[in-house]
């Protein structure tokens, strides 16, 4: 496959750092894990599997994205779109967040035209880490 | 000479080294050191000393890096089954047959002496194809390769036989040569039936025969796979082809030269065969049409009327004895390259085979030993291509394929999607060394453990998930 240097050089990153590459997770039962949203995306059968996290804090009355961790089955380019989603994603607000499209990711990676799937798989993931951020926020706060 | 390593600067030979950076000023050493000689010969060796005192130094701090320079540099090739270097003996013999100097004549030529040394050379190489396979020379018509004898096989048998039959049998493991003739002949009109195989790749006798009607007119089915390495039995099978007047075409692309083949024995009418697969060149192939019981074909292209009328095209001298010499050196040489091959698989399986959830797709006990393709589960192929940029191989994986469908090969073996997906073909040969393979083994190992880790279905699979039983978005 005919990556562009971008792709080559964001997934040989990943994996020779994965942790510098926010690779890693949340998992229930640790510290924070309330403020943390999952997104997973993709199918196994599919050859792609997207795995999302986002954890937010209110910072002055914004819900903002202070951390962000992934973990990626997949092809180079959607391992490479997915650390590229996560390096966007830090610091945004949560609207922001939403206002993230795949096009973006296809332009910075220069995603060839068979590839731009694994660009629109994270934009879904971010989309349902939200979601599930939202969502269990929403009950967080009916129970509070 | 080798100077790949090497180049020349201000009059002064330099070598180029591969020292990781964490240990560079460590040790003093920059990506490229100075022999010293402006001799080309002395600098060879002045490498040769720097390398040494560069191992010395990382012995010392443990760092096995440096032992692997020479590969690291390259790209080990592990993709034989796609297509072999050509060995130079055949180089030396193709060159030959080109310039002024040479048998550049055209064999159709009976005027004068070009033409009947061209002529010459042509029959000669027909031979060793023949001898290779244990035919008569006159079985052989050579082509554009094995897609070529697969297409004038198939559609020549079908549209010769039509009016006896408009039925064919092959399987769903087939070379797309095939298949896609197949297809064709199905636009045509005619019926298709695609025998299963077992979860090994194999087809039996017996499915053969019970898929036999009688308006049968060809059975076609490949000797090896290219993609697991299977071998079938075509000896039962043509044996069963033959009792019931059916034509037998075998696609033998990646078996010969490799595994034994006799025509004399077996009861295959036709077979086709490629040059580049067994380190002869491009471009250059044979089909078999058996003479006794007689096959009859009818042509796919016209003109010339070369090789009897069968495939007409002047016949290019420098590709038929490139190919000519490839099937001499098998002839000779099969036994040791099969074993020196086998003896490369038992040291990659026995590397790699204590790994975690590893599947070998093929059989392992009854296989071509030079092709081994292997899934490693939760870690996607086209991606593990990537981290082993160093070593050319294939995948299955849907990614590498323009189609974005995973192997058509592993699915009919019963494998699911996702291992077809995480599947590797390593396949090796003739100048494969074993310091190639043991650097295989470690980069393979070191890789698939790195994009485990960021792997979300390996991370599932060590919390004792079941992947099968999650409702996965499409």
């Amino acid at each position: 496959m005919a990556y562009s240097s971008k792709v080559v050089d964001k997934f040989e990153k990943t994996l020779k750092d994965p942790k510098a590459a926010s690779v890693g997770r949340w998992k229930p039962g640790d510290e924070d894990y309330d403020k943390v949203g999952t997104g997973i995306v993709g199918a196994p059968a599919c050859g792609d599997v997207m795995k999302l996290q986002i954890k937010c804090e209110d910072i002055e009355g914004e819900k903002r994205i202070v951390d962000a961790k992934f973990k990626t089955y997949g092809c180079g380019s959607a391992i490479a779109s997915s650390g590229q989603l996560i390096d966007m994603l830090k610091g945004k607000t949560i609207e922001e967040a939403k206002e993230i499209c795949n096009k973006e990711i296809v332009d910075i990676l220069e995603l060839p035209p068979i590839k731009i799937h694994c660009s629109v798989l994270a934009e879904e993931a971010i989309k349902k880490a939200i979601n599930d951020f939202e969502t269990n926020d929403n009950i967080r706060k009916h129970n509070q | 000479m080798d100077t790949k390593y090497l180049y020349k600067r201000n009059n002064v030979w330099w070598v180029k080294l591969a020292v990781p950076s964490s240990l560079r000023s460590e040790l003093g050493y920059d990506l490229r050191k100075s022999t010293g000689q402006s001799d080309v010969e002395k600098a060879i060796v002045a490498r040769e000393n720097i390398i040494e005192e560069l191992k010395k130094k990382f012995d010392s701090t443990s760092n096995k890096e440096i032992i692997n320079e020479d590969l690291k540099n390259k790209v080990t090739y592990l993709d034989y089954a796609s297509t072999t270097p050509v060995d130079n003996r055949v180089v030396e013999k193709m060159k030959d047959c080109l310039t002024i100097d040479g048998a550049f004549g055209n064999a159709g030529s009976r005027s004068h002496s070009y033409g009947w040394k061209a002529e010459e050379l042509i029959e000669e190489a027909r031979l060793n194809v023949a001898k290779l396979v244990n035919c008569d020379p006159r079985e052989i018509v050579f082509t554009s390769g094995a897609t070529e004898s697969d297409n004038l096989a198939i559609k020549g048998a079908a549209h010769f036989y039509k009016n006896k039959g408009k039925h064919i049998i092959t399987s769903k493991i087939e070379h797309k040569a095939v298949l896609d003739t197949c297809r064709q002949l199905e636009k045509e009109g005619f019926e298709v039936t695609y025998l299963e195989t077992d979860e090994f790749g194999n087809v039996t006798p017996e499915q053969v025969s019970d898929a036999i009607r009688e308006d049968t007119t060809l059975v076609s089915l490949m000797h090896l796979n290219n993609e697991i390495g299977v071998i079938n039995d075509i000896n039962k099978i043509g044996e069963i082809t033959r009792e019931k007047g059916v034509l037998f075409h075998v696609d033998a692309a990646q078996s010969a030269g490799k595994i034994p083949i006799d025509l004399n024995e077996s009861k295959v009418d036709l077979m086709s065969f490629s040059a580049h697969k067994i380190y002869g060149p491009k471009g250059i192939g044979a089909l078999f049409l058996r003479r006794k019981p007689r096959v009859r074909l009818e042509a796919l292209f016209h003109g010339g009327g070369q090789e009897r009328g069968i495939r007409a095209g002047t016949l290019p001298t420098h590709q038929i004895v490139g190919m000519g010499e490839a099937f001499r050196i098998a002839y000779e040489e099969i036994d040791q390259d099969y074993e020196k091959i086998n003896s490369l698989k038992n040291r990659l399986y026995d590397g790699l085979k204590d790994m975690e959830e590893i599947y070998v797709n093929g059989n392992l006990e009854n296989g071509y030993p030079g092709i081994f393709n292997l899934s490693f589960n939760y870690v996607e192929g086209e991606s593990l291509i990537m981290a082993i940029k160093n070593i050319a191989v294939s995948s299955g994986s849907a990614c590498t394929s323009a189609s974005l469908e995973p192997s058509y090969v592993l699915r009919a073996l019963g494998r699911p999607d996702e291992l077809a997906h995480s599947s590797i073909r390593f396949s090796f040969g003739r100048f494969t060394s074993e310091k190639e393979i043991d650097f295989t083994i470690d980069l393979v190992k070191r890789s698939v453990e790195q994009l485990r880790e960021i792997s979300p279905l390996w991370e599932m699979y060590l919390d004792g998930v079941d992947l099968s039983k999650i409702e996965w978005a499409s």
